[in-house]
């Protein structure tokens, strides 16, 4: 076990790192739009990308929990929205302030998480069944409960106010994010409860066998990932100003492509939140810098595509590799 | 019987008595005893459906019996789960499942009982000590002279019986009592089982009694003290293997050969 030997290794394995690909994906489109566009590399513009890609970023999150259990969550999305909808509905409508309202709205995601968690650990359903229904759910309950677009108070949108580093106005939004990734990335790695997701999705019957309580830390994890929902929720708020029943209909693809590109295996096991944030932004990338090409962003579409595909490939064929 | 006139003046680390187990019209173990002594192999042998996994489960906590009891020192003891025979000092390697491919060889051994930080970060937030648990599985290694690059390579990097090998340090890291063994080299080549017969070898060495379960007869009669066979669900007999042949502990398993009852 000598130290040089070990180092070498080290430097192996960083390089292997899931996150490595996606980030020089990231950086190799930033050189490309910025030669493209003198407009894309602008503090402002760089502000606004992330802003832009921040909500869908946190619903990766949740979901990037879920995806290394070797589940997926399709509910995501309109969870979201039914929980913002009912942080914006209850303050304006209902009277009830905006801070309890919003804890409800919380309480909504995060419960609906806990349903999905534990109709895939006690009824044993495949995830991706049992979220298709909590999927059809959710955005039935929000059309019921509201078809209005409704314009949200002050209090719910605190996120979306900026402070300003040089020029460039930087909302709190943003910083509540990168805490939040940072937040998630350092429990994943640093405690027992983030190593015992590992172990759940690279070998669920090793890991029970060793006596982690695998169901209860299942749906533990599902509960988690629909409370993170409900800050997308708030963060989608922030952003819009408004609660929209027709908003995120497509947020839980759109959360999947951002973990697969940024290269967590969708086996489960594989992959860290960092890489997911990655992912996110380079979906936003993608869709600012075209559209200051004055690109169509159908093209961004095709070309996200195109990336989704190849993430996977790559994802499929380390796995072959493995064995 | 011979082997067993000397044993029975001592307490067995681990008996069963009596253990019976049916799942719908199949029944997997009726009426079996299991008795293994401090310092020794004993191995089980049986055909398929013999109710030798049964057995196993039944002593690791996997499989909780109809009827029939268990006893760890001579004191009876009731588990419901594997955590309760792990907490009591009995860990098991399980056939294929020993391992969690994407964690690396520290994180396997430390899987389910990581070392968390002092204080208020490891009490209340599970925050690990990693480097604690760096050194320990580093000394263990050394000291069962299990040879690995680093610990802290992820085990699907390693060969078959490395990995295997990564499943039985860690029984001997934590049992204090009994390691039961399902089929440790199935499926590994000559070479890597002979890393995996050394382990075990080294295990005993420290006189903890090992359960072993094979179908391999040459590792049978390498390394067992004593062998239990089972057959249709029962213990027909318990024999030492300077007393039989190979092809005569086949044919008692088989049902070919009669043997007095054990017992």
């Amino acid at each position: 076990m000598s130290e040089p030997r070990s180092s070498a290794l080290r430097l192996r394995q960083l390089v292997l790192t899931p996150t490595v690909g996606p980030v020089i994906a990231l950086v190799l489109a930033c050189l490309f739009f910025a030669s493209q566009t003198g407009r894309f590399l602008t503090g402002s513009n760089l502000s606004l990308i992330f802003q832009q890609s921040s909500w869908v970023a946190v619903l990766a999150l949740g979901q990037t929990l879920i995806i290394l259990t070797a589940g997926i969550d399709l509910s995501c999305g309109s969870v979201m929205t039914l929980g913002s909808l009912l942080m914006v509905g209850l303050s304006t409508v209902n009277g009830v302030n905006p801070f309890v309202a919003m804890g409800i709205g919380f309480i909504c995601t995060a419960g609906f998480g806990l349903l999905n968690g534990v109709l895939v650990t006690r009824l044993r359903l495949p995830p991706f069944i049992v979220t298709l229904g909590t999927l059809n759910i959710a955005f039935a309950l929000s059309l019921i409960y509201t078809v209005e677009t409704r314009v949200a108070v002050d209090e719910l949108t605190f996120l979306g106010n900026t402070f300003k580093i040089g020029s460039t106005a930087i909302p709190f939004s943003t910083l509540a994010v990168l805490g939040l990734f940072l937040l998630m990335w350092v429990v994943l790695r640093e405690t027992a409860f983030g190593r015992h997701i590992y172990a759940l999705g690279s070998n669920s019957e090793a890991a029970r066998l060793t006596g982690i309580r695998t169901g209860r830390l299942l749906i533990a994890v599902y509960a988690l990932a629909g409370l993170i929902y409900g800050f997308a929720g708030l963060l989608l708020i922030a952003r819009t100003g408004v609660g929209d029943p027709n908003a995120g209909q497509t947020a839980n693809l759109d959360s999947i492509t951002a973990v697969v590109l940024g290269g967590t295996s969708l086996f489960g096991g594989r992959g860290n939140v960092m890489s997911t944030l990655v992912g996110s932004l380079i979906v936003g990338v993608f869709r600012n810098g075209l559209q200051l090409m004055g690109i169509p962003s159908i093209y961004q579409v095709l070309i996200t595509g195109i990336l989704v595909i190849l993430a996977v490939s790559v994802d499929q064929l380390s796995q072959r590799a493995k064995r | 019987m011979a082997a067993q006139s000397t044993a029975e003046s001592r307490v067995p680390v681990l008996a069963a008595k009596g253990l019976h187990k049916q799942y719908g019209q199949i029944v997997a173990l009726e009426d079996t005893d299991l008795e293994v002594y401090a310092g020794e192999v004993l191995a089980v042998i049986g055909d398929n459906g013999a109710g030798k996994s049964s057995l196993i489960k039944v002593l690791s906590g996997a499989v909780i019996p109809d009827k029939g009891q268990v006893f760890l020192n001579g004191r009876h003891v009731n588990f419901t789960s594997p955590s309760d025979a792990r907490q009591a000092g009995i860990e098991t390697v399980y056939q294929n499942l020993a391992v969690v491919p994407a964690l690396s060889i520290v994180e396997n051994l430390f899987l389910g009982r990581e070392i968390r930080r002092r204080g208020v970060l490891g009490r209340v937030f599970g925050a690990l000590d990693k480097k604690t648990m760096l050194r320990q599985t580093t000394a263990h290694m050394q000291d069962l002279k299990f040879r690995i690059p680093t610990v802290t390579q992820t085990v699907e990097t390693l060969s078959g019986g490395q990995a295997q090998g990564v499943a039985v340090a860690r029984s001997a890291a934590f049992a204090s009592k009994v390691v039961i063994m399902d089929e440790p080299t199935a499926a590994l080549g000559v070479k890597e089982s002979g890393m995996v017969l050394d382990l075990i070898r080294k295990i005993r060495e420290r006189g903890l009694p090992i359960i072993l379960i094979s179908h391999n007869m040459p590792h049978v009669f390498e390394l067992a003290d004593r062998i239990h066979i089972q057959r249709l669900g029962r213990r027909i007999a318990v024999i030492r293997p300077q007393d039989y042949s190979m092809s005569d502990a086949v044919a008692i398993m088989t049902g070919a050969k009669d043997i007095q009852p054990a017992g």
